[in-house]
């Protein structure tokens, strides 16, 4: 363990690392839409697009279905509030902050899962035909991710013998560059994870409402102002915790393990580099795959759990000896 | 004392029983009150019982003057059968508050009432019996009075023709459990010399013996649990009881299966070999996997809800699985883990189906329904219930910060602790099991968001549910206990578990001081390095930013508009245009297909003028259990066929008769001689 300075101040940088994190997740979404537009040859928006958007929203006033209750009501907060507190515990620019420690790994998918669930309860509780078909999808695909990820997430958790975020990155950090085959798989099967639960391509497009093929978009079909505004931001969120937790755990390098100015200032710059290529190699992606028929989703999500299985298995085997 | 209340518990049960033989209840409503104040009591008084013995981890024996001449009754209450004790006081105490409401409406019916309460009685005093049991007489005993009366509140609506097969098949297969039982404890009190549980104990059996007494038990209790693939009869029998009594037997009577099998195995068997656990945790896998694809594809919501007790009592038997592989290969820290994990989801799994069967049955109070097709919009007419329901929702499907979520959790670490074994091949295979509790646990949560979403959220499907009215405040008590606790016991678990390791400190005699090491407000499994978990601080931050948002955003708005949902532009959406419950799990059933038995029939009829216009679709769809089909029908026809070759012995005539008492005298004589 490095050189923990008092509560306090922990405490507050975790506070404000995590301010930062909510703050420059529509950065991230305006980077990788602006990079998409340059890559497929389009006018590009400005990068601080997505914070006119969300400003917008909130100026408005909110129209709800004749049908809604207060269950409609309350999702957008708690979905808000659940990807706030993901956010919280995801290491981004420093590891070891007090709040890493209120939930591991295991509990991270938990949160995903609880904001999924309200998602998916608002979708139904208006009684029209698209928010049930996004629900039922939402969940199908969600049943298939989750394994999945916590399958990934079990790969990384015996090579560092913990569920611990911090812990697995300063593993990660100081394992030195080892090419282990077990975190390659792992790798592999988490972006393929992450593609799916943020709704990016092949799994579904964030950029269309064609009726028959959305899943996310028919889920928050009736959602207007601050609602709106708000799953909007989480979603933007979750984009983010997915992408620095892929960055953090897999290239740890540059992450602040003392609390120094220099340090921390390091750390900023470390992950501001590796979100934005990340996105880069997210829109290459998208720019080259076509979406998927809807019932070739499990297929992709079980080559993934399949990937992240492999991982494990050469663990297992491989590395740990008998 | 402590044994004394306990008895006031099974004495008050009898009570109720015996009030309710002997009042009138068309005559007043203060028998009712009455039988279910006794109720509470025992309840109330079994909860104190066990809480005591368990927190204080007392043992406390005795012998009552009752059973056979040479072998009196032992009792024994000790942190086991107490922390079970408690479980079962708990929902009896839940049981009461909503009972008195809840059975008005059973007033009128067929049956007169005081059978179902007799046979109430006689099914809390014959489960507390079970666990108070301290030898295999008492036991087996207990055992048939808490199966038998329970038959009897399965068909207690007998005149509905699948209630009376429900309750023949769940006889069945409960005294074929008990046999298995019954022989188990026959080998034990073979090499053990005589019936008690001390005997027991104290015998030395050969592993070989020390196996079969362990697979007869897993098979007796395991049956009487609802383990696939012998689980077909739990999803016939729950539903059709009484809501409140589906709550015992889902939430109560399994757990008292597993009491029987942690207490043969742990306790009275004791050398615990790695090759049972195994056994255990493939079974248990499998049993929470397949139990809830069962559940998704349920639209009758109490039988949805016995198939998710399949799928949670699997994920008991993983965590106990888990936990003797670690016994078995000299990991004991991590046994105690896994066996915490177990006891924790016994108790969250009593609390939150408890609760969900109440729930069913509030629904069922006021809109005469069981089917989800026939619900929607009950949020809106019946608020408080909906609430109370989506609490139980929010648990079973394992999310935090509810209860449900910190025994998978457990589980889960449980799970991951596998580098530690020698062998490969367990290396290999506990991360699977793992992988496959991810799994289970993200189909849980989507089978309950189509519970919830298609029967509290949305239109009214049928005018009844369109007319429901909030259930009385008895019920919504009842219920809200049960909820309260589910919060509690998710947010508070380091607490919760500092009071079960008396169970382990006394099967295994020593636990480890790293669960709850870091205070109630962290939770770490092994060590603070490897896992750590703050539900408190998980609860207090959703608060916050919960709060914080309406703040924010709710100074300066102006008031919520009201308007039409999006219909396309063709007009104005009705309540047949919402999903249904098929609906929603088409998707899930496609991708696991072969794992029911599917009958899918489309009608379409043409109009008479243009061929392509449709006048009607008519859709069925039937999904069954394979099990039926691969497992209990042929052994049916198996003994069925064997009945009619013995049966061509029945010839009739009287000379065949005496040739056959005269033969079997022969034969009799010649062994003798």
């Amino acid at each position: 363990m490095s050189a923990v300075p008092e509560p306090a101040v922990a405490w507050l940088l975790a506070a404000v690392q995590t301010l930062l994190f909510i703050a420059a997740a529509p950065l991230l979404a305006g980077w990788v839409k602006r990079v998409k537009c340059h890559m497929q040859n389009r006018a590009a928006p400005a990068l601080i697009q997505p914070y006119r958007d969300l400003a917008k929203l909130f100026g408005k006033d909110v129209v709800m279905a004749e049908n809604a209750s207060w269950l409609f009501r309350a999702t957008p907060y708690v979905v808000f509030g659940a990807f706030v507190l993901a956010a919280a515990v995801v290491p981004l620019v420093a590891a070891h902050l007090p709040t890493a420690a209120i939930a591991d790994m295991i509990v991270l998918v938990g949160f995903f899962a609880l904001a999924r669930f309200f998602l998916a309860l608002a979708a139904m509780d208006i009684g029209t035909a698209f928010g049930g078909m996004g629900a039922s999808r939402e969940m199908t695909i969600a049943s298939l991710a989750e394994p999945a990820m916590l399958m990934a997430v079990f790969t990384l958790a015996m090579i560092a013998a913990t569920t611990n975020l911090s812990v697995v990155i300063e593993h990660n950090l100081h394992a030195g560059l080892v090419l282990r085959p077990s975190l390659l798989f792992a790798l592999l099967a988490l972006a393929m994870v992450a593609v799916a639960e943020t709704g990016r391509i092949p799994v579904d497009n964030p950029a269309t409402h064609l009726e028959l093929t959305m899943i996310h978009e028919a889920m928050i079909l009736e959602y207007s102002a601050r609602h709106l505004a708000l799953i909007e931001w989480a979603s933007q969120i979750k984009l983010m915790i997915y992408a620095a937790l892929i960055a953090n755990i897999f290239w740890p390098w540059g992450i602040a393990e003392e609390f120094t100015v220099a340090a921390l200032a390091l750390g900023t710059v470390a992950i501001s580099a590796k979100l934005a290529l990340l996105a880069i190699v997210l829109v290459v992606w998208e720019t080259v795959m076509a979406k998927m028929r809807l019932f070739r989703v499990p297929q992709f999500l079980g080559f993934a759990f399949l990937l992240a299985l492999l991982g494990m298995l050469t663990h297992v085997i491989l590395e740990t000896g008998a | 004392m402590a044994l004394n209340i306990a008895y006031l518990a099974v004495i008050a049960a009898l009570a109720s029983a015996a009030v309710a033989l002997g009042a009138d209840f068309r005559r007043s409503g203060l028998a009712r009150i009455a039988m279910f104040l006794l109720l509470g009591v025992s309840g109330v008084a079994a909860t104190v019982a066990g809480g005591w013995a368990l927190l204080e981890n007392l043992k406390l024996t005795e012998q009552l003057a009752l059973g056979l001449p040479w072998l009196h009754w032992h009792l024994r209450l000790d942190a086991l059968s107490g922390f079970f004790f408690a479980v079962v006081g708990l929902l009896l105490v839940a049981v009461s508050l909503y009972g008195p409401a809840y059975v008005r409406e059973l007033e009128g019916g067929k049956q007169p009432l005081a059978v179902l309460g007799l046979f109430t009685g006689l099914f809390a005093a014959g489960m507390l019996l079970v666990l108070l049991a301290d030898d295999a007489f008492a036991f087996m005993v207990a055992w048939e009075l808490m199966s038998v009366s329970s038959y009897f509140l399965v068909t207690h609506q007998h005149q509905n023709a699948p209630n009376r097969r429900a309750g023949f098949l769940y006889l069945l297969m409960a005294h074929v459990g008990a046999l298995a039982i019954l022989l188990g404890f026959g080998v034990l009190a073979g090499h053990g010399g005589n019936f008690t549980f001390d005997a027991m104990r104290a015998a030395d059996l050969p592993p070989l013996w020390a196996s079969i007494a362990f697979a007869l038990a897993f098979f007796g209790f395991g049956m009487k649990a609802g383990l696939v693939p012998v689980h077909a009869w739990l999803p016939e029998a729950h539903p059709v009881a009484p809501s409140h009594i589906s709550a015992l037997m889902s939430g109560v009577m399994l757990k008292v299966a597993i009491y029987g099998f942690i207490r043969v195995s742990y306790d009275l068997i004791g050398d615990i070999q790695w090759q049972w656990g195994l056994a255990v945790l493939i079974v248990g896998t499998l049993s929470a996997l397949l139990g809830v694809l069962y559940t998704l594809m349920q639209n009758d919501l109490k039988r949805l809800l016995a198939y998710s007790s399949v799928e949670n009592i699997g994920i008991v038997f993983m965590g106990l699985g888990l936990s003797m592989i670690f016994l078995g290969t000299d990991h004991p820290v991590l046994g105690v883990i896994g066996l915490i994990a177990a006891l924790y989801h016994v108790l969250n799994h009593a609390v939150f189906k408890g609760l969900l069967f109440l729930g069913a049955g509030a629904v069922q109070y006021r809109t005469h329904e069981r089917d989800l097709e026939r619900m929607g919009g009950l949020i809106h007419r019946m608020p408080a219930t909906a609430a109370l329901f989506l609490i139980g929702c929010v648990s079973i499907a394992a999310l935090p910060p509810f209860n449900g979520f910190v025994s998978e959790w457990l589980t889960f670490q449980t799970a991951l602790q596998t580098p530690k074994l020698e062998s490969g091949v367990l290396r290999a295979i506990l991360p699977i099991a793992a992988a496959l509790l991810a799994l289970t646990g993200a189909l849980a949560a989507a089978a309950f968001v189509k519970v919830y979403g298609v029967a509290f959220l949305g239109k009214a499907r049928e005018r009844r549910a369109g007319h429901a009215r909030e259930v009385p405040a008895g019920m919504l008590a009842g219920m809200g206990l049960l909820a309260v606790l589910c919060l509690v016991l998710g947010i508070l678990p380091t607490t919760v578990i500092g009071v079960l390791e008396n169970v382990p400190r006394l099967l295994l005699g020593q636990v480890p001081p790293s669960l709850t090491a870091h205070g109630w407000l962290w939770l770490t499994p092994v060590s603070a390095e490897v896992a750590s978990y703050s539900a408190p601080l998980v609860l207090a931050a959703i608060a916050i930013t919960f709060f914080v948002g309406r703040v924010l955003l709710r100074r300066k708005a102006n008031p919520v508009r009201r308007g039409a949902p999006w219909d396309c532009g063709f007009g104005p959406l009705n309540a047949r245009m919402q999903y249904t419950a098929a609906a929603f799990a088409q998707p899930i059933r496609r991708v696991f297909g072969p794992v029911w038995k599917v009958q899918e029939q489309v009608e379409v009829t043409h109009a008479e003028a243009p061929v392509t216009l449709v006048s009607g679709i008519r859709h069925q769809l039937h999904i069954s259990d394979w099990s039926w089909f691969k497992l209990y029908e042929p052994i049916g026809r198996l003994v069925l066929a064997g009945a009619r070759r013995i049966g061509r012995l029945h010839s009739g005539s009287i000379r065949t008769y005496l040739m056959y008492s005269f033969a079997t005298l022969l034969l009799l004589l010649w062994i003798v001689t």
